[in-house]
C-alpha cells in the first residue's frame, strides 16, 4: 500500500514537472521575443533590453528553467510586467472566485442529482426515468456557455429577475450572483451525476444483502438510505476528483458570459493582451488542481476497493 | 537416427515483481525459474511426450522452442544449427520447419480472418505467393477431412473439433519436420479427442513429421508417443520409452500420477496412490528433492541431498531423479489394458 | 455429419443476413439514436449545401436595418453590422464541422499508432508513453488550449492543433489497453510461432480488433469537439471576423443581448441541435456495437 502511494505521489510530481517543462519550451519556441510582442512596435532597444533582465530572457535557457523551478517551490509564478506584481498574487486573488463558483455549482448538482439517480433506479423504467433518461443526456451535452447565454437572456434581460453581472458583494448580493452561473455549470453534472448514482444504485440493489434487508420488510427508501446509498455514491467521489478538469474549463466560459472575476475570466484576458506570465501561472496553478485532484481520487479508490488494492 | 531438435540445460526466468518494487521491499531475487536445466532430444519421426501437473514447465518448453519466450542458459539445436540465440528476422526459416498448435482451438485462430485466409497465412508470411494458396486452402480442408464450405467461415462459427482441425491443418500447411502440440485435445468432447487423435497419427504416418505433444491426458499419451517426459517444478523426473515407463515407473511422482489416471477399462483393478499436499510454490522451491514434500517414501537423505539424474542399469535411455526409485513391477502388464488407436476406446 | 455440413454453410450466411438486420432493428428500436441520425443528417446537409440555401451574401454588412427582429426578408433578424443572420448561421456550421472532422482524424490517427507502439512495444517505452499520456490529460483542456492559442494566434489551425493533441491520450489509451489484451492472446502467439512478423501482426490482427471501438469512442467525441470549438469563437479566440461561425455569431449577440435576443437565439439553437444529435447518435452506435465500453473523463 506504501509503495502504491509512493509511487503514486512520484508520479504526480512527475507530471506536473513535465508539465511545466513542456510549457516553458513551448513559450520560449514561440516564434518572435515576448518582450517585444509585449511591448508593442514602437519600443527602443533600450526598452526591450530592460525587459529582457527583467524576465530573464538574457539567461540560457537551463538556467531560466531551473530559475523558474526555484521559484516555483517557494510559491513565485513570475513576475507581470504590466502591472508590475507578482503572478502568484494576481492568480490567487482571483483563485478563490473560481473555487467558490465550482464548489457552489457541484454541491447543488450533486443535492438535485441524487435522489433523483435513486428515484429512477428505485422507479426503474417509470415515466419519471424515462424523462430523466432523455433530459440527462441533453444537460451533459449541451455546452454550459450556452446555457449561460440562454440564462442571461432569459432571466437577466428579459425577466430581470436576477442581475446579470460581476460577482456582488455583501450578505445577500454574492449567493444571488451566483445563481445563474451555478445554474450554468452544475446543469451538465446533475444529468452525469444522476445517471452515474443510477447505474450504481441498480448495481447494488441487485445484490444478495439488500435483497435480504427487503426480505425482511425494511421499507424501500430505508434501504435506499440506509445500505444501498453509502455504497453506489462511492463512483460518484471518484468521478468529482477527475472532474474537477472540466468545471475548471467551464468556469471559463461562465466566468466570461457573467462577467465575474475568477481564474478563467483573468486567463481569457491575459490571451487577448498576450501576457504569457499570467497565462503560464493560471495554467500552473490549474494543472497543479488537477493533478492533485486525480491523484487523490485515484487514492482514495485504491483504500476503498479491495481489487484495486490486491493488484497493489 | 540424428537428432531433430535437441536442447540442452534450458533455463527459463520470470520475473515476479518490478525491479523498484524489488528494491523497495528488499527481494533479491525477484524471479521464478520456470525451467532449470532441462535437456532432452527429438530424433525425426518421433514422437515425445511431456507430462506434467500444470505449472510444471511443459508449456514453458514449448514456448522457448518456437521462440515466444528467452531462455536465461541452455542451447536449442534444430537440425544441428544452434537457434535459442536468434532473432526474429534469423529464426524465420526454422519457424516455417516447425509449427505449434496453442491449447485453445478457437482461440487460437485470429478472429476476423475466414478459415481461407488463416490457412494461407503461413504461406503469406513465408512469401510463398507464388503458390496456389486458392489450392492449397483447399488440399489443407480435404486432408483434415473438412469440406470446402468451411473456407468461408470465421472461427466463431467454428465448433471445437472443426477449429482443431483448422489448426492441424494450418499448422502441417508447409509441412514442417516437427509439430509441437499444446494440448491438442484440450477443451474436446472424448468422441471429438479420439477423431482429432486418429487424425494426428495418420497424418504423421503420412508427414513422417516428428512431433512434441504436451499434455496430462495420459491415454493420448500411451497411445500417441514413442517417448515420454515427466516433470515436476520446472525439471525432468523421469524420462524413458513410454511403454516402459507405463509398466515401469521408477519415480514415485511417475507412480502417482499413472496411479491417478482414470482406467478406461472398468474391470482394472483400482491402484490408486494419493498424492498427498498442494504442489509447492516455484518460488520456494523445497530442498534436497523437490518432491520429498509429498513423497509417500520420503526418507532424511531426501530433504537434504539433491538428486542426480540417473540411468537405469537395463536401458541407458531410462533416466529418472531418485534416491529410491522403485524397483519392481506394482502393476504387473496384464493388468493394465492395452487401448488400440480408432478403434473402439477413442470412438 | 454430410448432411449437417451441406446445411451449415447457408446458415452461416443467414447469419450474417440476421447479425445486420438485428442491428437495423436495434437501431430503430432506440428512438434517441434515430432523431440523433436525423439531427446529425440535417445539419450535415444544411453545412454541405449552405451556399444554395443562403439569401444574402453572410459577410456584407448593411445589407439590412442594423439589430432588426426577423422578416420575410431576413429570416432570423440581423446583426450589429446589418448582416442577415439566417445565412450567417447556416454558413456558420461548416466551421465547427471542419474542425471536427480535422482534428479528430488527425487524433485519431496519431492515437491509434501511439497507442499500438506503447500496447505491443517494450515495457519502457509504454510506460514513458503512458507518463505523456498523462501529463497532457492534466492540462485543463480549455485553459491549456487558451495557452496554446496565446502562443499561435487565434486561427482555426490552433484550434484543431489543441483538440487533436488534447483529445489524442484517451485514443491512445483504449488502443494500448485493447493491444495489450491481445498481445498475450493465443492467436498472436500462434501467429509470431509461425514466423509472422510485428508490423504483419499488428496491421492484420491488432488494427481490425481495435479500430471498432476506436471508432465508436471518436464519435461519441464529435459533441464535446464542436462545443469546445464554438466556445473557443465564442471568446473571440477562434476564426477571424467576418467569417461566419456559430460561436462568432453568439459572441456578437451576446455584446448586443440588451439591444435584440434573436442573433443569441438563432446561433445557440444550432450548436444545441448539432451537439445534442452527435450526442444521441453516438450513444446509440455505442449501446448497440459494444455496451461495455467505458471512457473515463
Amino acid at each position: 500500500m506504501w509503495f502504491y502511494l509512493c509511487r503514486r505521489l512520484v508520479l504526480a510530481i512527475a507530471i506536473i514537472a513535465i508539465a511545466v517543462t513542456l510549457l516553458f519550451l513551448m513559450i520560449r519556441a514561440v516564434p518572435g521575443d515576448p518582450a517585444a510582442v509585449l511591448l508593442g512596435p514602437r519600443a527602443t532597444p533600450e526598452m526591450k533590453a530592460l525587459l529582457h533582465q527583467q524576465m530573464g530572457l538574457d539567461k540560457p535557457l537551463v538556467v531560466q528553467i531551473a530559475t523558474f523551478f526555484g521559484g516555483l517551490l517557494h510559491g513565485d509564478l513570475g513576475f507581470d510586467v504590466f502591472s508590475q506584481r507578482p503572478v502568484a498574487d494576481i492568480v490567487f486573488e482571483q483563485l478563490p472566485y473560481t473555487i467558490q463558483l465550482i464548489l457552489v455549482s457541484i454541491s447543488c448538482a450533486v443535492a438535485i442529482a441524487v435522489p433523483l439517480g435513486c428515484y429512477s433506479a428505485m422507479r426503474r423504467n417509470s415515466l419519471v426515468d424515462q424523462v430523466a433518461g432523455v433530459v440527462t443526456v441533453a444537460t451533459i451535452a449541451i455546452p454550459s456557455f450556452v446555457v449561460a447565454v440562454y440564462a442571461l437572456l432569459i432571466f437577466a434581460v428579459t425577466l430581470r429577475w436576477l442581475p446579470a453581472i460581476g460577482a456582488g458583494n455583501g450578505f445577500w448580493d454574492g449567493p444571488i450572483h451566483l445563481v445563474l452561473p451555478g445554474f450554468a455549470i452544475g446543469i451538465g453534472w446533475v444529468g452525469y451525476i444522476s445517471r452515474l448514482v443510477r447505474a450504481s444504485m441498480l448495481e447494488v440493489l441487485g445484490e444478495n444483502h439488500v435483497r435480504m434487508a427487503r426480505s425482511f420488510g425494511i421499507s424501500e427508501w430505508r434501504i435506499v438510505a440506509r445500505y444501498a446509498l453509502p455504497l453506489a455514491i462511492l463512483p460518484t467521489v471518484t468521478i468529482l476528483g477527475v472532474g474537477i478538469a472540466w468545471l475548471l474549463s467551464s468556469a471559463v466560459f461562465i466566468e466570461v458570459v457573467f462577467a465575474r472575476p475568477g481564474i478563467g475570466a483573468l486567463i481569457v484576458n491575459a490571451v487577448h493582451t498576450r501576457n504569457y506570465p499570467i497565462v503560464m501561472g493560471v495554467v500552473l496553478v490549474s494543472t497543479f488542481l488537477i493533478v492533485s485532484a486525480t491523484t487523490l481520487s485515484d487514492v482514495i479508490n485504491a483504500f476503498l476497493d479491495p481489487r484495486t488494492r490486491e493488484k497493489l | 537416427m540424428s537428432a531433430l531438435l535437441r536442447v540442452e540445460d534450458l533455463r527459463v526466468r520470470f520475473r515476479t515483481m518490478g525491479p523498484l518494487k524489488a528494491l523497495a521491499t528488499g527481494t533479491r531475487a525477484p524471479f521464478i525459474d520456470a525451467l532449470c536445466g532441462v535437456s532432452f532430444e527429438i530424433r525425426k519421426g518421433e514422437t515425445l511426450a511431456l507430462v506434467g501437473e500444470s505449472g510444471s514447465g511443459k508449456s514453458t518448453i514449448a514456448r522457448t522452442i518456437i521462440g515466444l519466450q528467452r531462455a536465461v542458459s541452455g542451447s536449442i539445436s534444430f537440425d544441428g544449427q544452434e537457434i535459442e540465440e536468434l532473432s526474429g528476422a534469423e529464426r524465420k526459416p526454422y519457424l516455417r520447419r516447425m509449427a505449434m498448435m496453442f491449447q485453445d482451438p478457437i482461440g487460437s485462430l485470429s478472429p476476423r480472418l475466414t478459415v481461407r485466409s488463416l490457412l494461407t497465412e503461413p504461406f503469406r508470411i513465408h512469401g510463398l505467393k507464388d503458390r496456389d494458396v486458392e489450392g492449397e486452402a483447399e488440399r489443407l480442408l480435404r486432408m483434415v477431412g473438412l469440406s470446402a464450405e468451411f473456407a468461408r467461415r470465421y472461427p466463431h462459427q467454428l465448433s471445437g473439433g472443426q477449429a482443431r482441425r483448422v489448426g492441424i491443418a494450418r499448422a502441417l500447411a508447409l509441412s514442417p519436420d516437427l509439430l509441437i502440440a499444446d494440448e491438442p485435445t484440450a477443451g474436446l468432447d472424448v468422441s471429438v479427442q479420439g477423431e482429432v487423435l486418429n487424425l494426428l497419427a495418420r497424418l504423421q504416418t503420412e508427414l513422417g513429421m516428428a512431433i512434441l505433444i504436451i499434455t496430462h491426458n495420459l491415454n493420448v499419451v500411451r497411445h500417441m508417443t514413442d517417448r515420454m517426459a515427466i516433470m515436476y517444478l520446472g525439471r525432468f523426473i523421469e524420462v524413458g520409452a513410454t511403454e516402459r515407463i507405463f509398466d515401469q515407473p521408477r519415480h514415485p511422482y511417475t507412480e502417482a500420477l499413472l496411479a491417478a489416471n482414470p482406467e478406461p477399462d472398468p474391470d482394472a483393478v483400482l491402484n490408486r496412490i494419493e498424492l498427498k499436499g498442494e504442489v509447492p510454490s516455484l518460488m520456494r522451491r523445497p530442498s534436497g528433492c523437490e518432491f520429498h514434500t509429498r513423497c509417500r517414501y520420503a526418507q532424511d537423505i531426501c530433504s537434504r541431498v539433491f538428486p542426480e539424474p540417473s540411468a537405469g542399469q537395463e536401458d541407458k535411455k531410462h533416466s529418472f531423479r531418485c534416491h529410491f526409485p522403485i524397483a519392481g513391477d506394482i502393476l504387473p502388464t496384464s493388468e493394465r489394458p492395452k487401448l488400440s488407436i480408432g478403434k473402439t476406446r477413442f470412438r | 455429419m454430410a448432411i449437417v455440413e451441406s446445411i451449415l454453410p447457408e446458415t452461416n450466411d443467414a447469419m450474417a443476413a440476421e447479425s445486420s438486420r438485428t442491428f437495423l432493428r436495434q437501431f430503430r428500436q432506440n428512438l434517441l439514436g434515430m432523431l440523433g441520425a436525423v439531427l446529425v443528417i440535417f445539419i450535415a446537409a444544411t453545412a454541405i449545401f449552405a451556399p444554395l440555401m443562403i439569401t444574402h451574401d453572410p459577410i456584407r454588412i448593411m445589407v439590412g436595418p442594423r439589430l432588426a427582429g426577423p422578416s420575410l426578408d431576413f429570416l432570423l433578424g440581423t446583426d450589429q453590422l446589418g448582416r442577415d443572420t439566417f445565412s450567417r448561421v447556416v454558413m456558420g456550421g461548416r466551421i465547427p464541422l471542419l474542425v471536427a472532422f480535422a482534428s479528430l482524424g488527425s487524433s485519431l490517427a496519431v492515437g491509434l499508432v501511439l497507442g499500438l507502439i506503447a500496447g505491443f512495444g517494450p515495457r519502457w517505452l509504454d510506460n514513458l508513453l503512458l507518463l505523456v499520456f498523462d501529463t497532457i490529460r492534466s492540462f485543463p483542456s480549455i485553459i491549456f488550449a487558451l495557452a496554446m492559442i496565446a502562443l499561435l494566434g487565434p486561427s482555426l489551425a490552433s484550434i484543431i492543433l489543441v483538440i487533436a493533441i488534447t483529445s489524442m491520450p484517451i485514443y491512445a489509451r483504449v488502443v494500448r489497453t485493447q493491444t495489450e489484451a491481445l498481445r498475450s492472446s493465443e492467436y498472436i502467439a500462434a501467429e509470431r510461432s509461425m514466423g509472422a512478423g510485428t508490423t504483419r501482426i499488428l496491421a492484420v490482427h491488432v488494427l481490425p480488433n481495435v479500430l471498432g471501438p476506436l471508432l465508436i469512442l471518436v464519435s461519441m467525441d464529435v459533441p464535446a469537439v464542436i462545443a469546445v470549438e464554438a466556445g473557443l469563437s465564442f471568446l473571440g479566440m477562434g476564426v477571424r471576423p467576418p467569417t461566419p461561425d456559430w460561436g462568432a455569431i453568439l459572441n456578437d449577440g451576446y455584446s448586443y443581448i440588451n439591444q435584440t435576443p434573436w442573433p443569441v437565439i438563432a446561433s445557440g439553437i444550432p450548436i444545441v441541435l448539432a451537439t445534442l444529435g452527435f450526442t444521441f447518435l453516438g450513444e446509440a452506435l455505442r449501446d448497440i456495437f459494444d455496451p461495455k465500453l467505458r471512457k473515463d473523463l
